[in-house]
């Protein structure tokens, strides 16, 4: 067993793990933070996206002893202060991007380090930003039209709410 | 996964040191390695991480004009950083998996795995990138040896990988609609003294140069120059997602379409 | 006016909030104190005779809590199987057992050979890899149409072939068939094959079990759309349990497209092994696994023939059909080729004379089930498939086709056994053509060409049994279980609402939409009525969430239930108003005396009901009521979709361009939601046209064994859908007149997809007739050039 500390959703924490201890189980067993969801072994699905320094990661395809030291960002840190859904979180609910939710957090994070790089994508550049994140339940659509509503685009043209 | 112990030095030596040990094994991005653990498809006794090492990673121009990347520079950090110096490459590091695969896989890890169907051996041999390793320069055209197999020597890491920047180049990749892998990619770099045509995804013995193509487009350079040509099937790949036969005719289109995009 | 709240509005999903906060508790989220792991050791080859399966190295190994194999299960029942249908000799289909643990012989990639309980994961792999199989391997049963012949190897040496049934619908004449097939100006047939396909819901399938040794009472929290089927079954066929003591929770489960209603030899062995170890056991199936042992979807082989007469009106079809059960009968497996599959082959067309014919093999292969629509994309692919063909032969425009044989008269009593209720195809038919702007389809064609690509425009139409199913129907037709629902509505004394639910939400959305009905019934907040479901110890009793069914049949027990309380309410109103009971009106969530001004709000009467001190007599105090529904009917949802595609003529790479869809699902209570639901099918239907494809090789082994080679839809691959369902004719049968949305999107989209591919390359000059799904860059290459 090796420690390891980081920084996860703004609070310092550390734990005993071994070398083949992933970030996403860290997360789920040992912090019980549990919005971090494994769905495939191949690193395709993205449910298990979070932020390692700032940047989107498969938390399933990375050691925790690799995020030694870093600031790690995860779902349960994203609403806002006061507890509301942070605009994305807002506009996934508003444009019914979410069905299932076992994707949800996954879409979310990878969202938000699209908007944070591309601040107003196209509807082709969220398509491909999302390539590494499976939904089986909404077809895509509202996703979609979730992340450009986010981004301050007005997507009421978009066909079907 | 099996038990490994589980190290990050911050220096090529320590790392060069800590790959010694019996059954240990270099950790770059970890996007194929992972998964690979998890199958049980390997067991390491150690897993040594390249990503603490401060000197292998980002990209810069040489004094020759050409491009340096470290070894455990991050796809995501080449589609960024080469973009202006060498765009096609930087293009093909924005075509590898997915945006939080690219934050982690590394040049250094997908070359010393050469899967045959990766983007960055075609990158590298068409290019005529040379690989260098804690030991020695090697010539992408030595360094490739057929699927999943390179000239690395146990315990050898990539540390740095040289690319000479061409007249114009292109990478085109067409997916393989599962994986994302390349189902047929074309690597074309023109240089001054000649053409390098690369092509991964295809070949039952990864990636390889398509010297007829070459020999064609040096003569002249227009897509035209192709007609004609044909890849032989048999030693293509022939799986669920594409005949021997389709790939052999995909190799042709892309190579077309990278002459295109050249021109 | 869209409206903002009750039946008809777009509220907004309040389970959203914990689902994008991480707060949702899906099965793999709970953890039992003391639990152990259990690691299932899988057949690695196709077909095999077990002669020796010796544990002895492994039982010592760190962390072993103990191994089970086939031997423990002796005694113990196998998994049942939901629906026996009837040949068309009225025989009993044959009925193989199907063991917790393989015994004898393994017969698929993935059957579980042990399962070994550890303290942690990882040693109960290490265990099982000190397993010492001795495995004599058989040659793989994979190929339908050989398997059905008289020699072939058997899956199971019990049964007297690998035929589960060879069945019929319809005409039973052969010769009054052919005579209709003879005299036919046309006749154009087709040889297809639906590919088979896994559902792929993104959360893997999960179980932990406990047992209580002092209340001798199990708890087992499990990826299910149907908890308290899986109770039902697992008690009553396979353990042998009392169902009063045995508690089964599914609680968020993560989708499910059929999947997961099926009872699991891994949600039993945990239940077993949870009081066999004393420990609570959790497995937990990796993707890799969920390929191996979830129950798989669709293949068929089938060969249509349609018949027209001189004035293109259809005459007679005729379908024979090979359907792969895979090596055993997953629960509800052998009613999908039969009863939701041969009763949908009139479509939305009066075709007078059809005979459908369907060998249901065994075959080494992971066993086939339903999958999001089950059967009825299986029927509505042949006929919509062999509706364009005919079209292109006779050289006459497809609409113009459908709509000339359109059903228009109902009820109809197709000559399939079903009674179509209600529907307007022609209704759905305007609305596609306008919303798809099928007139600039040219313009669009002629812009595509100049960019060197081909355009295609396919359209078909669809019909779906849903809102599954009347009992005594069910019944005479071989299913083993009523498939009513039921719900309680609980009034608590300040007047919020819980309201107890047999359906399960996996994510179509119930605790949102569900309250809209009762809110609405009422007149009250939809915030003051919470939903309650999924867990065998709170709600009353419930069939689960498949078939379109949840608001259908379960929305149906609630709206009785919600009936009854206002109807007890309206007594204890009547009493307080001092009025006569008749003369008492619910509206907005006032009682008054129907022409005054007088009135009680709805409070006051369910405080009066808790808090009985000024109350009637004759009335029992509480307002709580439950309801069971039990449809009269199935439901007929029905539509027409349009898809155009354009293709690289030099790849043979097709993108999806545009996609309309217009449905009629009679009466709507969260139109977001139906459009959700149908933008999910469609993308489920657009990856089974284009990219799905579950294919084993010679040998039995999956080829598509993981996400790096079975093909999944992803944001690129799709595009914005255009959803309409504005062409309403309600449900006859229902309070709500509702039909059911969740299935119709995987439906009706697939033929859509391919019919314009084909549209495409033909206007390319390329004769191309047919492409097998899923029509992949390779395989429209491969018809161009071939």
């Amino acid at each position: 067993m090796t420690q390891v500390s980081m920084t996860v959703n703004g609070k310092p924490v550390s734990g005993d793990v071994e070398g083949r201890t992933l970030l996403s189980s860290f997360l789920r067993d040992h912090l019980s933070l549990t919005g971090t969801h494994v769905g495939c072994d191949t690193a395709q699905c993205g449910a298990c996206v979070v932020h390692v320094d700032g940047e989107a990661v498969k938390s399933c395809n990375m050691l925790a002893l690799e995020a030694d030291g870093s600031e790690v960002g995860t779902i349960e840190g994203q609403a806002n202060s006061d507890g509301s859904l942070n605009t994305i979180q807002q506009a996934f609910q508003d444009h019914h991007g979410l069905q299932c939710g076992f994707c949800t957090p996954g879409m979310v994070m990878s969202a938000a380090a699209l908007l944070k790089e591309n601040p107003r994508p196209t509807e082709a550049e969220v398509r491909k930003y999302l390539e590494g994140n499976l939904c089986r339940c909404t077809g895509y659509h509202n996703i979609v039209k979730a992340i450009m509503a986010a981004s301050g685009q007005n997507v009421s043209s978009i066909a079907a709410e | 996964m099996y038990s490994f112990e589980f190290e990050k030095p911050s220096t090529i030596a320590d790392a060069v040191t800590a790959l010694e040990g019996e059954e240990a094994q270099a950790l770059g991005g970890g996007q194929t390695l992972i998964p690979t653990l998890k199958q049980r498809l390997a067991a390491p006794s150690s897993l040594v991480s390249l990503n603490g090492i401060a000197e292998m990673k980002g990209v810069c121009v040489e004094d020759d004009g050409s491009l340096a990347i470290g070894g455990a520079t991050t796809h995501a950090t080449v589609a960024r950083e080469a973009a202006g110096n060498y765009p096609a490459l930087a293009a093909l590091a924005g075509q590898i998996g997915d945006p939080a695969v690219r934050n982690r896989g590394t040049i250094g890890g997908s070359l010393a795995n050469n899967d045959p169907a990766a983007c960055y051996p075609a990158g590298a041999l068409g290019s005529g990138a040379t690989i260098i390793t804690n030991a020695r320069q090697i010539s992408a055209d030595d360094f490739f040896e057929g699927m999943f197999t390179t000239a690395l020597d146990e315990g050898e890491i990539i540390t740095s990988v040289r690319f000479p920047v061409p007249q114009a180049a292109s990478y085109q990749k067409f997916l393989q609609p599962a994986s994302r892998f390349a189902l047929v990619g074309v690597y074309l770099a023109r240089f001054a003294d000649g053409v390098r045509v690369a092509v991964t995804g295809a070949s039952e013995d990864g990636v390889f140069r398509w010297s007829e193509a070459e020999e064609a487009l040096n003569k002249e350079f227009r897509g035209d120059a192709l007609m004609g040509l044909r890849i032989n099937p048999a030693n293509m790949i022939g799986d669920l997602h594409g005949s021997k036969e389709y790939r052999a005719h995909l190799v042709g289109v892309m190579t077309k379409r990278a002459v295109e995009a050249c021109v | 006016m869209p409206k903002d709240s009750g039946i008809g509005a777009s509220s907004k999903r309040r389970e959203d909030v914990r689902f994008l906060t991480g707060a949702g508790n899906y099965t793999d989220d709970i953890n039992a104190r003391g639990q152990a792991y259990v690691h299932f050791l899988r057949s690695d080859i196709a077909h095999g005779r077990i002669k020796n399966v010796d544990t002895s190295a492994a039982e010592g190994m760190p962390g072993v809590v103990r191994i089970f194999t086939g031997k423990d299960f002796e005694g113990v029942g196998g998994i049942p199987c939901g629906w026996e249908v009837t040949d068309r000799h009225g025989a009993p289909m044959q009925e193989p057992a199907h063991p917790i643990l393989a015994q004898g012989k393994v017969r698929h990639v993935g059957d579980p050979i042990a399962a070994v309980v550890a303290d942690s994961l990882e040693q109960a792999r290490d265990a099982a890899e000190a397993i010492d199989l001795d495995i004599e391997e058989l040659p793989a049963v994979l190929d339908m149409k050989a398997a059905a012949q008289d020699g072939a190897t058997l899956v199971h040496d019990d049964l007297k072939n690998n035929i589960c049934y060879d069945w019929h619908l319809g005409e039973a004449d052969n010769d009054k068939v052919d005579e209709v097939f003879a005299n036919a100006a046309h006749v154009t047939t087709l040889d297809l094959v639906n590919n088979r396909l896994v559902a792929n819901p993104m959360e893997p399938r999960v179980a932990v079990a406990e047992y209580n040794r002092g209340t001798e009472e199990y708890t087992l929290y499990t990826t299910s759309q149907n908890p308290h089927v899986i109770r039902l079954l697992m008690c009553a066929f396979v353990l042998g349990l009392p169902e009063h003591k045995v508690r089964v929770v599914a609680p968020d489960v993560g989708g499910g497209f059929g999947t997961k209603i099926f009872h699991y030899a891994e949600e039993a062995f945990c239940t077993f092994a949870a009081k066999a170890c004393n420990r609570p056991i959790k497995w937990t199936a990796s993707r890799s696994e969920a390929f191996m042992s979830d129950a798989q979807g669709r293949d068929h082989v089938s060969t249509i023939e349609l018949a027209l007469d001189a004035d293109n009106n259809f005459v007679g079809l005729r379908t024979n059909t090979y359907a792969n059960l895979g090596a055993y009968l997953s629960t509800f497996s052998s009613s999908v080729p039969t009863w939701l599959h041969g009763t949908l082959m009139a479509g939305n067309y009066k075709t007078p004379v059809i005979q459908v014919n369907v060998k249901a093999m065994f075959t080494n292969t992971v066993p086939v089930d339903a999958y999001r629509g089950a059967g009825r994309p299986e029927a509505t692919f042949q006929i919509e498939r062999v509706i364009d063909k005919a079209a292109r032969e006779l050289g006459v425009d497809p609409i113009a086709l459908r709509r000339q044989n359109f059903i228009t008269e109902f009820p109809y009593d197709t000559p399939v056994a079903l009674t179509y209720d209600t529907g307007n195809y022609h209704g759905t038919m305007d609305k596609l053509e306008a919303a798809a702007d099928l007139a600039g389809f040219a313009a669009r064609r002629a812009e595509s060409e100049a960019k060197g690509k081909l355009r295609g425009l396919g359209v078909n139409c669809y019909i779906e049994a849903c809102g599954i199913a009347p009992s005594n129907i069910v019944g005479m037709l071989g299913a083993r279980a009523g498939l009513y629902d039921a719900a309680t509505v609980r009034v608590n004394a300040t007047g919020s609402i819980s309201v107890m639910v047999g359906a399960h939400s996996h994510g179509q959305g119930h605790e949102t939409a569900f309250p809209q009905v009762v809110a609405d019934m009422i007149g009250i907040d939809e915030s003051m009525v919470e939903i309650v479901h999924g867990d065998t110890s709170k709600i009353p009793f419930g069939m689960g969430t498949y078939g379109s069914r949840s608001l259908a049949v379960c929305g149906s027990a609630m709206v009785k239930a919600t009936e009854k309380v206002i109807e007890k309410a309206k007594r204890i109103a009547a009493h307080l108003l001092e009025a006569s009971e008749a003369d008492i009106e619910l509206k907005d969530g006032q009682f008054s005396i129907a022409g005054t001004d007088k009135s009680v709000a709805w409070g006051d009467v369910t405080l009066t009901a808790y808090v009985p001190h000024n109350y009637p007599l004759e009335v029992e105090p509480g307002l709580e009521e439950t309801a069971f529904y039990d449809p009269a009917n199935f439901t007929f949802p029905a539509g027409a979709y349009a898809c155009e595609v354009e293709v690289d003529p030099e790849t043979g790479k097709v993108s999806i361009e545009k996609f309309t869809a217009a449905d009629d699902f009679g009466n709507i209570v969260n139109p977001m939601i139906v459009d959700g639901q149908v933008h999910g099918g469609i993308g489920q239907g657009i990856g089974q046209a284009l990219l799905e494809n579950c294919a084993y090789d010679e040998n039995g082994q999956l080829l598509s064994a993981s996400y790096m080679d079975y093909a999944m839809p992803r944001a690129d691959d799709v595009p914005f859908y255009a959803v309409d369902h504005s062409s309403q004719t309600p449900c006859t049968h229902n309070p709500l007149g509702v039909k059911g949305c969740g299935e119709a999107g995987a439906i009706g989209s697939p033929p859509a997809v391919v019919n314009a591919v084909l549209d495409a390359l033909n206007s390319g000059g390329k004769a191309v007739d047919h492409i097998d799904m899923p029509v992949s860059p390779s395989r429209v290459w491969t018809a161009m050039n071939g």
